[in-house]
């Protein structure tokens, strides 16, 4: 089967907040010096679910990503994985794409690697938090779409997509070519080997410009995007913590419980 | 007369949810502001009575369209009922809860009806001089808030996150107008077959729904220091008492994910959250951050989680959490 994993490298989520910079000015994230970004993890599970379905059912995996030169990192990084093959697709074009364009921007390249089983993205970037560009791909490429997948099974030649939905979960029978975005509850992602690294790092990877895959440059960039960023703000912590210390923890447990009391939190 | 709102309702047991009741708070809110109409869609098996409550909660019409739940279909049909239902009703702000019905067919009705979706919103406004739809929602896990401007020119959809606002409240007066529509067309050819439901059993109170919640993370090591934090629960909020946690114990199997707090968890403001063992990340403060009053039991004087606590106790919590359970017990008895 042939599976496409879209990927995208972003600041590391697991900063501390301290780390966080809001430029409200400039409505912009300042990011940290001399930090590197990482593959979104939600995307690192999307290319742990595509390595899984390969080692069951064979075939080939291509990851792709969109972006400026830390497209290609990411493509390196899935490649390092274990994918077999990877595209950057960066233009100056497609700066200020909204999701809507990145889906479409995504489709085209993907009608250009040619014939696909599969797409997998992540649930979220873990940037902007959108959760747009799976489904919206998958409108774009006009395939069904299952969210917050967690498990993709081939039963007797049948798909089956197992998502998380609250409280639970729902198995679905899906015909291919379809999408799943992937959720944090799918397998863990491994981490490259040696060998991966130095494979994936003697690979050129190719980077297609709009014109490569044919995008129409009235539905990409800033001037498309119907939504406008008009704040960014930092959040405001709004609590001023009472450390209670005693001698004993027993001590600091009885005060806590009598404040708490005060409060009428337990009463 | 302008383009009115839209709420996409959902019902549980034939009544309109509680996360539905904020939306048409919301709803209610942004149509008042706009000087138009708020409708809603209600779906299900008979669904005139939860039709008739979504008028009492702030409804002028309620479009109603017998169909099978959301849970007992597919995604692609309920993106095909909503696209037939606006375009019979023609909203200007189509508005779903970030839920599983308002994950799957929000962006697929934005896609299909030439719109612009915003996912995962804690305020939406109107500019009454451009009425462009302002959309505030968290980004970067958090760590910053964005406010999303689109214009009237498109269809905006939204999907507004759980507890961002208080749910409406009933008024009995209130008058609408309830408008059967036909369902979508069934589907020649399919695209995905729903072949099962499961759902956890859940016991005592969902961690939503709870009062008091106590809360284990990382440091709790283990399944087995779950079991001190259900007494605190128990002892100090009885019925409505719950235990949660942050992602590490459901990773690692401690404890199940349906009692994740967080970003991707349940968004849960409880009357007192007890955070045990929890470091305080941005991706699981997003969760509990509305809860009234905050307790960080933590071995580490600088975790971040004491700068988001009302009360801070430093410690192992293997003693702290059954002192705190006995002094309870006591100040309860008293
Ligand atoms: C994109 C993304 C989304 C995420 N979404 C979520 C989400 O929705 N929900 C969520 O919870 N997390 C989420 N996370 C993970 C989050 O970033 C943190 O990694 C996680 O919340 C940390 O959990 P923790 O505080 O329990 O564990 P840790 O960070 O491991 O902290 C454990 C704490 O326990 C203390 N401790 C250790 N032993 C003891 C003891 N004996 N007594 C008392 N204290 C002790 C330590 O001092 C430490 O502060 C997300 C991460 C990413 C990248
Ligand atoms: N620039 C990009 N390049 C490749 N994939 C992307 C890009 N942006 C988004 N995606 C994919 O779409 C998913 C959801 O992104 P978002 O809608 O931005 O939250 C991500 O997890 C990726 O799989």
């Amino acid at each position: 089967m042939n599976i496409v994993v879209c990927v995208k490298q972003i600041l590391d989520p697991n900063l501390p907040p301290a780390k966080f910079k809001v430029d409200s000015k400039a409505r912009q994230i300042i990011p940290p010096e001399g930090i590197p970004l990482v593959m979104n993890p939600y995307d690192a599970q999307a290319v742990e679910m595509a390595l899984r379905l390969k080692e069951k059912n064979g075939g080939k995996i291509t990851a792709v990503s969109l972006g400026g030169p830390e497209a290609v990192s990411a493509v390196k990084y899935a490649l390092s994985l274990g994918a077999d093959e990877g595209v950057a697709l960066s233009d100056e074009a497609f700066f200020g794409s909204d999701s809507l364009a990145v889906a479409h921007i995504l489709g085209r390249a993907i009608r250009k690697i040619g014939a696909y089983d599969l797409v997998l993205c992540g649930r979220q970037a873990a940037d902007w938090d959108e959760g747009l560009t799976g489904p919206l791909l998958a409108e774009e490429l006009g395939i069904p779409v299952v969210n917050l997948v967690r498990d993709i099974e081939n039963v007797g030649g049948d798909w089956r997509f197992t998502r998380v939905i609250s409280g639970g979960e729902q198995v679905f029978a899906v015909f291919l070519p379809a999408l799943a975005t992937i959720t944090n509850e799918a397998p863990q992602t491994r981490l490259p080997t040696g060998w991966g690294i130095i494979s994936a790092n003697r690979k050129q990877i190719p980077v297609w410009n709009g014109g490569d895959i044919d995008v129409d440059p009235t539905r990409i960039g800033s001037a498309a995007a119907v939504r406008k960023l008009t704040a960014l703000t930092a959040p405001e912590r709004k609590r001023n913590c009472e450390m209670i210390s005693k001698e004993t923890v027993a001590e600091a447990a009885g005060t806590l419980a009598r404040r708490l009391g005060e409060t009428g939190a337990f009463l | 007369m302008t383009k009115g709102i839209l709420v996409c309702a959902e019902t549980a047991d034939g009544k309109i949810t509680a996360t539905t009741r904020e939306l048409l708070h919301a709803g209610r809110d942004l149509a008042d502001a706009a000087g138009s109409a708020l409708a809603a869609l209600v779906t299900g098996k008979n669904p005139q009575e939860a039709a008739a409550e979504a008028i009492t909660l702030g409804a002028d019409t309620v479009y109603t369209v017998d169909a099978p739940s959301f849970v007992e279909s597919t995604p692609d049909y309920y993106a095909s009922l909503l696209v037939m239902t606006c375009r019979k009703t023609e909203p200007a702000v189509v508005i779903f809860g970030q839920t599983d019905l308002g994950r799957d067919v929000a962006p697929l009705l934005a896609a299909r009806s030439g719109g612009v979706a915003c996912m995962d919103c804690v305020r939406v406004a109107i500019d009454t001089q451009t009425r462009a739809l302002l959309q505030t929602r968290p980004v970067y896990g958090g760590n910053a808030m964005a406010v999303w401007s689109s214009g009237e020119e498109v269809l905006r959809v939204v999907a507004l996150r759980p507890r961002s606002y208080a749910a409406a409240e009933p008024d009995a007066t209130r008058q609408g107008e309830i408008v059967a529509l036909d369902p979508p067309d069934s589907d020649e050819s399919p695209r995905m077959e729903l072949l099962e439901t499961r759902k956890e059993d859940i016991q005592g109170v969902k961690i939503e729904d709870a009062r008091i919640v106590v809360s284990g993370g990382g440091g709790i090591g283990g399944p087995d220091g779950f079991k001190l934090l259900e007494e605190l629960a128990r002892v100090a909020g009885g019925a409505s008492g719950a235990v949660a946690a942050t992602r590490v114990p459901c990773d690692e199997g401690w404890v199940s994910h349906g009692i994740e707090v967080g970003q991707t968890g349940t968004i849960i403001t409880p009357d007192l959250y007890i955070a045990v063992g929890i470091s305080g990340a941005v991706q699981h403060m997003v969760g509990c951050a509305d809860s009234k009053v905050i307790v960080a039991i933590n071995r580490d004087p600088d975790a971040h989680i004491f700068q988001e606590a009302d009360f801070g106790i430093v410690g192992d919590y293997r003693q702290a959490v059954p002192a705190l359970t006995g002094a309870i017990k006591s100040i309860k008895g008293a």
